[in-house]
């Protein structure tokens, strides 16, 4: 690997293969082992794996809060260890074993908060999905346009405008598929201003994504204020899309009711997601973006129309990030609210990076960020002593301490943020 | 273009003229003028007279033309009215009160986009201003309510420590870009929650900074009397020194900027890093320190929203403080007297909010007016095309980069 540093949005000085991961594996490990298992609670946990009302209903598993972190705890011990042995071979740590150190942690962190509780497992789960659908597809929008070389502060906007047209044009129209539809085409129109003021004009693209958030921010509040308050019977009570259980794969225990007992933005995202990695890594429109996202010159010398490709990206990501935005009213609690998408764009942008701007890491990371807001609320229920504020910033700190490097690589397309001007 | 390699000196009145008709200040009024004729349609838009009377548009126009106008007359006089002069009053007290409202709400936007601003021109972007402010309002809020200090030193301390908690959260963020090569707008945007996250606990421990008696929410307690920032024009105004310190702020910018060897070493790195390197400048330690004072300029405002009050503080206390900011720094095109004017403006809107609210008109109106004002802003060519001005000059590099140098209104 060389060591490369690109000037990019999120540039990164690539290092061959460091000992910071395994390092601070082994050292979320200790505290774990000794935190929650040696001097941890021994007062018991009951996971609850199931609702009352699930098909095939599993029994509590009942166990000591102190047992369960000095089992994960040597687990994670075990982890870091390989890490240590593959850095030595000169290996990265692959993403799913980090992925599953993250599962394992959060796990004991939550045996340790339901110490002399029952931990619902399905309850936490399954509203973690739900909170996540939005944050990943707006997460897509930003990989698709990150990925052909715009970056896209301008998600926020995006979800805002999703959220706000699909809650109202579905009300006016009486039909939430009108309203879905709008909707996306609302942040597209919105993502092809920062593809045209981008790529035509070369306005810096990060001014021109804070601009529009603030233009998007402007004028649903000032809307909202003026007429969704007064007028909510007729303008902004559009209801939420059905939940469909998809038989079968509903019944599956635990992951079943999570996953398949969903409203259509939901599904929707899951089909959006593996197209999405299909095809930027498997088709020659996938191969011919990431070109432009990497090296525009090049990808222009081999016959590449590097700005159409562009905006396309953008356009069709703003599609898909307005789809987030309307998951956020008519697929979750219908109404829109005042600044409904409060941030989850720039927790989207997050996203994107802490996936490494590929679409199946970047929804596991929603889905992380899904479950630190669900835990917030849940640990605020059953322990009020403990900290939560530390809970909601967990996944900001990870986030931080990935683009500084520490936890393996992670590298932005090489011409992200960079205009491309045609010599 | 024929004069592309004139030197500076040859044609200067032609060049001055399109200087000034293609530069910052005339694209910022015209942008401004947009923002308010947008704003003008959408008075127009939300008024129930003009609705109803385009109904029969055809038949009576000036029914709805009427209507129109009235809406708009109404609209920007209730503006007027809530933050320059407010004609309606009884009392001049009362009719000069929202002048002195406008300045108050001004002084943080001043100060902290003057923060935005200094960054800018150092080439960098900082979203943070929102975790800046919160984590200088923190420390600010330790000292005026957990430590007593004699009348006076107690002030001066408070803000001190407002100025350097923002300014050394802000270093964190030149030190992870100089360190790492991580981007400062993602590494501020995650602060920023961080900071939310922190404060929001210091506010809810008891032992740390929540207030005595206070209940569950997260709330402080109110900054001791000796910590306040005093009010300026007696009791019956609200305005209070917060205003003088932006003041400050903005003449400090300005020696900073354009007088001091500092400054120019700023513009340099921002005009052109490598170049910078080239010449000497150790461009990751001017990132630090940029990031540094760019931050102190945020714990101005940090000083503002924390000593300002005479009631305790929540969390919000940064209001949308951060991101208008970057508004008033791009509308001020980073430079000090930009940034005045910029922020008054912003300030502006905000204490018109309660008069517009009487006539029945929604004060984020003016949310509207500011996003397009900024929209006019970032893209110039839009602006251009709109009032057919002349396309900017084209020079040859070394004239662009001396012109670049010599003129101040040079940031964005």
């Amino acid at each position: 690997m060389s060591t490369v540093v690109t000037p990019g949005l999120f540039s990164l000085v690539d290092v061959s293969v460091s000992k910071k991961t395994p390092y601070l594996m082994a050292g979320f490990a200790v505290f774990v082992l000794v935190a929650f298992g040696f001097v941890g609670k021994t007062d018991t946990v009951a996971f609850q794996w199931s609702k009352e009302d699930d098909l095939i209903h599993l029994p509590d598993f009942i166990v000591a809060s102190n047992v369960v972190g000095l089992v994960l705890g040597t687990a994670l011990v075990a982890i870091a260890l390989l890490s240590f042995v593959l850095a030595q071979r000169k290996r990265v740590t692959p993403l799913w074993l980090t992925l599953i150190f993250g599962l394992l942690a959060v796990v004991a962190l939550l045996a340790w908060l339901a110490a002399g509780n029952t931990l619902p497992f399905a309850f936490i789960f399954g509203n973690a999905v739900v909170l996540a659908v939005p944050l990943a597809l707006g997460a897509m929008g930003g990989i698709m346009s990150e990925r052909v070389g715009v970056v896209n502060i301008a998600i926020e906007g995006q979800l805002l405008t999703g959220a706000f047209l699909a809650a109202v044009v579905g009300s006016l129209t009486d039909n939430l598929y009108f309203g879905l539809i709008v909707a996306m085409i609302g942040a597209a129109l919105l993502s092809m201003v920062l593809a045209v003021f981008s790529i035509q004009y070369l306005v810096d693209q990060i001014i021109v994504g804070v601009v529009l958030n603030v233009l998007v921010l402007g004028i649903t509040n000032f809307l909202y204020a003026q007429w969704l308050s007064s007028d909510g019977q007729n303008s902004n009570f559009p209801g939420t899309f059905p939940i469909i259980p998809i038989p079968g794969l509903s019944a599956i225990p635990i992951i079943g009711p999570a996953l398949f007992e969903a409203r259509i933005t939901t599904y929707l995202a899951y089909l959006i997601i593996p197209t999405l990695w299909f095809i930027l890594f498997k088709t020659r429109l996938g191969l011919r973006a990431r070109a432009v996202g990497e090296h525009p010159l090049a990808a222009d010398t081999v016959g590449i129309n590097v700005a159409r490709t562009r905006f396309w990206w953008v356009t069709i990501g703003g599609l898909v990030a307005g789809l987030g935005g309307a998951a956020l009213t008519i697929g979750a609690v219908g109404a829109f609210g005042r600044n409904m998408s409060g941030g989850q764009g720039f927790i989207a942008l997050a996203v994107v990076i802490l996936g490494r701007w590929h679409p199946f890491s970047a929804a596991a990371a929603a889905l992380l960020f899904g479950f630190s807001i669900v835990l917030r609320i849940w640990a605020n229920q059953v322990s009020p002593g403990i900290p939560t504020d530390f809970i909601t910033i967990v996944p900001y700190v990870v986030t931080l301490i990935a683009v500084v490097g520490f936890v393996g690589r992670v590298r932005a397309p090489a011409a992200t943020g960079k205009p491309y001007i045609k010599g | 273009m024929s004069d592309v390699n004139a030197t500076p000196t040859a044609g200067r009145g032609a060049a001055v003229l399109r200087e000034i008709m293609s530069g910052g200040s005339t694209r910022a009024i015209l942008s401004v003028v947009a923002g308010f004729v947008i704003g003008a349609i959408f008075m127009v838009f939300s008024s129930e007279e003009f609705l109803a009377a385009a109904q029969y548009f055809t038949s009576r126009p000036t029914d709805a033309l009427g209507a129109a106008w009235t809406a708009i007359a109404e609209g920007y006089s209730a503006l007027f009215r809530g933050s320059i002069y407010n004609y309606k009053a009884d009392s001049i007290v009362a009719a000069i009160r929202p002048m002195t409202e406008t300045l108050r709400f001004a002084g943080p936007l001043i100060a902290s986009g003057l923060g935005i601003a200094l960054a800018f021109r150092v080439g960098l972007f900082n979203i943070g201003a929102s975790g800046q402010l919160l984590f200088g309002a923190l420390w600010a809020t330790w000292i005026s309510t957990r430590v007593s200090l004699p009348w006076g030193i107690h002030l001066v301390v408070a803000v001190l420590v407002a100025i350097l908690g923002a300014a050394a959260y802000g270093a964190v963020v030149g030190f992870l870009k100089a360190r790492t090569g991580a981007h400062e707008v993602i590494v501020t945007i995650m602060l920023n929650y961080i900071a939310a996250g922190i404060l929001t606990f210091f506010f809810r421990t008891p032992e740390l900074l929540r207030e005595v008696d206070g209940g569950g929410t997260p709330k402080s307690d109110a900054p001791a009397v000796t910590a306040q920032l005093p009010l300026l024009l007696g009791s019956e105004f609200t305005l209070h020194a917060g205003f003088i310190l932006a003041i400050v702020g903005v003449g400090v910018y300005w020696w900073l900027m354009e007088r001091s060897t500092i400054g120019f070493r700023f513009r340099m790195v921002g005009h052109n890093a490598d170049a910078a390197r080239t010449a000497g400048i150790n461009v990751e330690r001017t990132f630090v320190f940029a990031m540094a004072v760019s931050g102190a300029f945020v714990g101005l405002a940090a000083a503002n929203q924390a000593l300002g009050v005479q009631a305790g503080l929540t969390p919000d206390l940064d209001g949308s403080i951060g991101f208008d900011a970057i508004t008033v720094a791009l509308l001020g095109s980073s430079t000090a007297p930009g940034v005045l004017l910029a922020g008054l403006l912003f300030g502006a809107f905000k204490a018109g909010a309660p008069q517009m609210q009487v006539i029945g008109l929604s004060p984020e109106i003016t949310g509207v007016v500011q996003g397009f004002i900024v929209l006019f802003i970032a893209a110039p060519p839009l602006v251009r095309a709109i009032f057919r001005l002349p396309p900017p000059q084209k020079t040859t590099v070394i004239a662009d980069w001396w012109h670049k140098l010599t003129t101040k209104g040079d940031a964005q």
